[in-house]
């Protein structure tokens, strides 16, 4: 069978007319040269590897951390693993004390940083823009927090905030008895306390991502809108803004995910006590260390996970939308 | 010239440097959970050497516990090979540790915490251990050291009480009296006050040092067997016992010192080291804070005053620490014969000569070379009938963690609103005692 498959290909090459012949004779020979089998396993390591990262690394323990959500785990031994149906979830909303006030401190971030940080650092990349002198001396100080890890941040913020040596108490004189200003213990303050060193370090992110939209900017709408006769503020708001609409979906993206993702600066700063209490915070503590309530704490990472879906979900779907559309 | 680009143009060196990255990157990708099994374990199946993993991460316990060991090695000829973790860091991944490939033997603490892992065979019983040492430990050492199931898991080594820590220099000045009752504990904060000193130092940012304050109001208002009980999950948090203690600790809450919840325990330590504070209820650990010689030969202590007499002073807090056995130690005949050594007085006399903040487990243990701090710890610590460890040693650690740590820190700051914050701690209480 074989033998005779193999003499017939010749002839039946010969055979069709030669101008329908040669492009299916090429196309094939051709996709021969393009990929060798090296390639082909060269390619197939490029694209598997990574897929298999990406799976086991990111679907496979999220959807395992979704599953253990519905089970109580101690983490020692598979065994130990009970299904427990919704009463995580049942327990985290009626009965945690924390998880209300982490869910409100989470937005909270988000507001504050939109409110404030993110205004600033456009103000400030507008005036880096106009090529004043020292303008690098002033990029890279705004920048530096960003540079630095969040934990030595809530580490600094934590010795200028300390109630009894710290900078503050140390210079309004609040460090003696009956006097105090608890800035990281009382609840009432902390949370602010940590948004201050938060924003600190969020106006200079926000500085770069705006700059980085100035630069691109065409210097001819601003020489239109002058010859037009607006003024500076005119300029910025009816023309510079509006071109501005790709970075601040960016802008706002990032935001969003650093709220939701507020995390380090808090640990170090109060390990998340009353009146800091975050979903991410909630989470480490029930899993990390001897607590291990493995299944708890992933009903608390399952909730994270569900809200950063409502506003991911949103952004790509418009984000697709645009792209089929061009 | 599209196929000659993608077949040529990029040539097979680099595409090869490119699979080799790849190559390396799986590697490390699958090295990445084998990385934290081979942390513990540092390949030793040869007789002559004992693995031990270590959670004396600071430099003083660090040396005590190298000069132990050091001692074991020039007796026995068997090497110790120490694998030491920061403390907290052990702490916090003992789970994964136990059930990786742990060393052979490894340092734990006493209570509660044992007994757990015990009880899920991450540790092996070492009856034949204390067949040997028995006679050198006081039977509250003892019980301290069995499992649930009544066998023995762990060698104590250390030990040390908590109790009201104070100048002997600021009592004389003002002439204050050591108070024994609660009344006169609760008259002595009120003149304090009135003398301007912080009558009682305080600081919980850590969350556990307040453990310790319901720990003492527990059993000295309730008695040792009701704190077993609550610590158990079998007492009940919205129990009028329970509700009784944070009435009592809310009566000298105004005499603690501000702010507690945002101030770590040693910020809180140095105000009895400036004379500022009159009083700190720590464990014996608070002396690290005394760096100066002088001031520490100052330092001085009394137990937790009695509550109800009927209870007394007869519970002393007394956190012990120890070494436990593995799961399947590599090398068994090694580890017990190390356990064994660690389980005389000597080994203990070496390891206190190296950090005298702690007391000595045994009841053997030469007295003779304590300072009068600890001399007076270890009369405490003998002359007790009950002996707790700590909250967070005495009950779940999930419990004390996610439960009791901020409901602590809360009623601390603002002591309002008692009932409601007892029964949030019993609705959560039985949920996690009722999980595995």
């Amino acid at each position: 069978m074989s033998s005779e498959t193999t003499t017939k290909i010749p002839e039946a090459a010969t055979v069709p007319p030669p101008g329908a012949a040669t492009p299916k004779r090429r196309v094939p020979h051709g996709h021969q040269r393009l990929l060798t089998r090296r390639d082909r396993i060269t390619l197939g390591f490029m694209a598997g590897v990574p897929t298999i990262l990406h799976v086991a690394l990111v679907w496979v323990t999220a959807l395992a951390s979704i599953a253990l959500a519905f089970t109580t785990w101690d983490g020692i031994g598979f065994d130990s693993i009970q299904w427990v149906g919704l009463q995580n979830f049942k327990e985290l909303f009626e009965q945690n004390p924390q998880f209300w006030p982490a869910l409100e401190h989470n937005v909270i971030w988000f507001v504050v940083l939109i409110a404030i940080p993110t205004p600033l650092g456009l103000f400030l990349a507008v005036q880096l823009d106009k090529k004043i002198r020292f303008s690098r001396v002033y990029q890279t100080a705004f920048f530096l927090p960003v540079v630095l890890s969040m934990a030595v941040i809530g580490f600094v913020w934590q010795l200028v905030y300390n109630p009894d040596t710290g900078l503050i108490n140390s210079v309004i004189g609040a460090n003696e008895p009956g006097k105090y200003i608890d800035w990281i213990g009382d609840p009432d303050l902390n949370l602010w306390a940590i948004l201050i060193a938060a924003s600190w370090r969020h106006t200079g992110y926000m500085m770069i991502l705006y700059l980085a939209g100035l630069k691109g900017v065409d210097p001819s709408l601003r020489e239109a809108s002058a010859l037009d006769g607006a003024n500076e503020w005119q300029t910025f708001k009816n023309v510079i803004f509006p071109t501005l609409r790709p970075t601040n979906t960016v802008v706002l993206v990032v935001t969003i995910i650093e709220a939701l993702r507020a995390f380090d600066l808090v640990f170090v700063f109060n390990k998340g006590a009353e009146g800091t209490e975050l979903l991410s915070i909630l989470v480490t503590n029930n899993i990390i260390g001897e607590s291990s309530r493995i299944g708890y704490g992933s009903a608390i990472a399952v909730v994270l996970l569900l809200i950063s879906l409502v506003v991911i979900i949103p952004y790509l779907v418009a984000t697709f939308r645009k792209e089929r559309r061009a | 010239m599209h196929h000659s680009s993608l077949g040529q143009a990029m040539p097979a060196t680099s595409r090869r440097t490119v699979l080799r990255g790849l190559g390396g990157a799986a590697v490390l990708g699958a090295g990445i959970p084998l990385l934290s099994a081979c942390a513990g374990s540092s390949a030793s199946s040869d007789p002559k050497t004992v693995t031990v993993g270590s959670n004396a991460s600071d430099a003083v316990p660090k040396k005590g516990y190298a000069d132990v060991y050091a001692a074991f090695t020039k007796q026995s000829g068997i090497a110790v090979d120490i694998n030491t973790k920061d403390h907290n860091t052990f702490q916090e991944q003992i789970n994964t540790y136990l059930q990786g490939t742990p060393d052979d033997v490894f340092q734990w603490f006493a209570g509660y915490r044992m007994q757990f892992f015990a009880a899920k065979g991450l540790a092996s019983p070492i009856d034949d251990v204390w067949k040997t040492i028995g006679g050198n430990f006081p039977s509250a050492m003892h019980d301290l050291s069995k499992g649930q199931d009544g066998k023995y898991y762990l060698v104590p080594l250390t030990t040390s009480p908590w109790a009201v820590f104070y100048r002997k220099s600021v009592f004389q000045k003002y002439g204050y009296e050591v108070p024994t009752t609660w009344d006169a504990y609760v008259a002595l904060c009120k003149r304090m006050k009135k003398d301007g000193l912080v009558p009682i130092a305080y600081g919980d940012k850590d969350a556990w040092p307040a453990m310790g304050s319901f720990d003492q109001i527990n059993f000295r208002l309730n008695g040792y067997d009701f704190h077993v009980e609550l610590m158990a999950g079998k007492a009940s948090w919205t129990d009028a016992k329970v509700r009784k203690v944070f009435d009592t600790w809310a009566e000298t809450l105004p005499y603690h010192q501000e702010g507690a919840v945002g101030r770590t325990w040693q910020d809180a330590a140095q105000t009895l080291v400036a004379k500022k504070a009159g009083m700190y209820m720590l464990g014996m650990f608070v002396a690290q804070q005394f760096t100066d010689k002088a001031d520490l030969d100052d330092l001085d202590f009394f137990a937790f005053p009695e509550i109800d007499p009927a209870y007394g002073q007869d519970t002393v807090e007394a956190p012990t620490d120890g070494i436990m056995l593995s799961k399947k130690p590599k090398n068994h005949a090694g580890s017990v014969k190390l356990l064994e050594f660690l389980g005389t007085a000597q080994a203990e006399e070496i390891y206190l000569k190296a950090d005298p903040s702690l007391i000595a487990a045994s009841s053997k243990a030469d007295t003779s070379g304590y300072s009068a701090l600890q001399k007076k710890g270890y009369e405490m610590i003998t002359q007790a009938k009950h002996l707790t460890q700590f909250m967070d040693r005495d009950s779940r650690p999930d419990f004390t963690s996610t439960v009791m740590q901020p409901a602590l820190q809360k009623f601390i700051r603002d002591p309002k609103g008692i009932d409601s914050l007892l029964s949030s701690i019993e609705r959560q209480k039985k949920t996690i005692f009722a999980s595995g």
